[in-house]
């Protein structure tokens, strides 16, 4: 299956991912309101992490594992593996917020909805058309989405 | 190729999982003995609460065990195992042949010897009937004491006062949750209880349970001399490994049913998984009953794809949990009380009373080897990941740990680049 693999030596941290990321996950779909209304209002958050060290950066998120930790931890049938697309997916309704996968993820790919006890994860922009959002807006190539 | 699984929780989902990666087409067949699809067995507690419905608690969707090509027996309880000829005898008076077998028959309730224990009144919290039998006294129930300070009885207890039930906990050990986390993270768990309401006695113990003439509850009296007043008592001790099956068929077992690396049992077409196999530990390396969800499912993905033709080594069992107590969460991973005599161990710990929050990061001969968190949880899996693949904590890196600040461009740069960007070097 295709994934985001994040190259450190070329991020640049500037965060544009997490902001394209927000943006393909908002109700508005329109980049300021986003960010100025669904984030504040409805807590709505991106699925990327950018970690920095020095001069370093890179921009992570949901590795969809072939034996996901998460999926492993999860009780409540929330986190699971499709067999048809390889995804890790997420069913928010099931969750019931008790932070077992984000425990379990050594990838640290899993953070906590702001407001909700929910969680929040890639779903590599399920259903859009031009594949993951992140990708498509790093400015450094230094994300790629690809097959490995 | 038959499968056949006894026991119908986690580790079977796990073990399903596993032998779809390995094999398309064997049959598979899951003998359950309680009478519902797969559940989360932890989300009794979310049921007991009120925080969620019982449409809520499957596992997977409903159309798994059909596209996984599974067979359900569920209600049935399998009386005898029988390896010679390869088959199991159920209380329905059937005999299901199998090639393979697993034992994923989990654990049972302990249940300590106690005067008046025999009677009603006296209730477990580890499965979904015993939810249900609690969710429907609960309407009437005025008192319930809980004996068991660990994870599943402060669930318990906090549940039943969600419904209206004024609780007393009891502890025998000198604080709660003695097992999973260490004193200060009890504290504060301690007191998020206390503060909601809910009476928390350590130190003591059930010493015997007063009857009526009619038979029915008065109430406890304490090791110490106090009598607290109830009509429902909740034991919540803890659970042993449910391993007659194995045992009375001589499948070697010793704590629980014993497993090889692969997970196969002493039989060669018998597989253990989950609370109750003992299998391999990943930190001390040594085989133990270890009962945790995650390990459960990965110990039944294990034995799936083994049973299914692989050779893959289980990589071993890391103790974890995440538990939140009226809002305020808690993890605990790998070794968090470490024997305090030993000098190969540091602790670093950093507690704010004000904010309830908690850090403590146990440290072993350069390596990080367990961690407790209160209220910031948010790095969890970073702590985790140098736990799990045993990375080495230089300075730097510790600096950072300590200070709350892990993250990803702290691994060695070949591990980094292997995890993140395979396939480039």
């Amino acid at each position: 299956m295709k994934r985001v693999y994040p190259n450190k030596d070329f991020c640049i941290g500037c965060h544009i991912c997490e902001l394209a990321c927000l943006t393909a996950h908002s109700k508005s779909q329109d980049l300021i309101i986003a960010y100025t209304e669904e984030r504040t209002a409805e807590g709505l958050s991106p699925c990327k992490r950018v970690f920095e060290r020095g001069a370093q950066c890179v921009a992570i998120s949901c590795r969809h594992c072939d034996e996901p930790s998460c999926v492993a931890a999860c009780i409540s049938g929330a986190l699971r593996k499709d067999p048809e697309t390889g995804r890790t997916v997420y069913d928010e309704q099931k969750c019931v917020g008790c932070w077992s996968c984000l425990m379990a993820c050594p990838y640290g790919a899993i953070r906590r909805h702001p407001l909700k006890a929910k969680i929040v994860k890639c779903d590599l922009c399920q259903g859009r058309e031009a594949g993951p959002a992140c990708v498509q807006a790093c400015p450094n190539q230094a994300l790629v989405y690809e097959e490995r | 190729m038959h499968y056949v699984l006894i026991g119908n929780g986690i580790a079977s989902i796990g073990a399903i999982e596993g032998i779809r990666r390995q094999d398309a087409r064997g049959a598979v067949t899951v003998i359950g003995a309680e009478d519902s699809p797969a559940y989360g067995r932890p989300l009794i507690s979310y049921l007991l609460a009120g925080k969620i419905g019982p449409d809520q608690l499957a596992l997977r969707p409903e159309e798994f065990y059909k596209k996984s090509g599974v067979a359900l027996k569920l209600g049935t309880r399998v009386l005898r195992v029988d390896p010679k000829a390869k088959r199991v005898h159920t209380d329905k008076g059937e005999a299901v042949a199998y090639d393979r077998l697993l034992l994923a028959t989990g654990g049972k309730p302990f249940t300590p010897a106690i005067p008046g224990l025999e009677g009603p009144g006296v209730y477990n919290f580890t499965n979904l009937d015993h939810a249900q039998v609690l969710i429907s006294l609960a309407k009437t129930m005025k008192r319930a004491v809980v004996v068991g300070g660990g994870l599943i009885g402060l669930k318990a207890a906090e549940s039943l006062f969600d419904r209206g039930v004024e609780v007393s906990i009891l502890e025998l050990a000198p604080r709660i949750l003695s097992l999973a986390f260490d004193e200060n993270a009890a504290q504060l768990a301690s007191r998020r209880l206390m503060d909601a309401g809910i009476a928390v006695h350590c130190g003591v113990t059930a010493k015997e349970i007063r009857r009526d003439e009619t038979g029915a509850i008065k109430g406890l009296l304490l090791t110490d001399g106090l009598f607290l007043e109830t009509g429902v008592v909740v034991i919540a001790i803890g659970v042993v490994p449910n391993f007659e099956l194995a045992r009375d068929c001589g499948i070697k077992v010793d704590k629980g049913i014993v497993v090889d690396e692969t997970m196969r049992t002493s039989d060669p077409e018998v597989f253990a998984a989950g609370d109750v196999a003992q299998a391999k530990d990943l930190l001390t390396g040594d085989n133990r009953v270890v009962p945790i969800w995650t390990n459960a499912y990965n110990q039944g993905f294990c034995a799936g794809k083994n049973m299914a033709g692989a050779h893959e080594p289980y990589v071993g069992g890391l103790a974890m949990n995440s538990i939140s107590f009226y809002g305020l969460p808690t993890m605990s991973v790998g070794t968090v009380n470490p024997p305090e005599a030993d000098p190969d161990y540091e602790v670093a710990a950093t507690l704010d009373e004000k904010k309830q929050s908690y850090r403590k990061l146990v440290f072993h001969q350069g390596r990080l080897v367990g961690y407790v968190l209160v209220g910031d949880i948010d790095q969890a899996g970073m702590y985790t990941a140098f736990v799990k693949f045993k990375l080495p904590v230089a300075e730097e890196t510790r600096r950072k740990l300590v200070s709350g600040e892990p993250g990803v461009l702290l691994w060695p740069d070949e591990f980094f680049n292997q995890t993140w960007n395979p396939g480039t070097d």
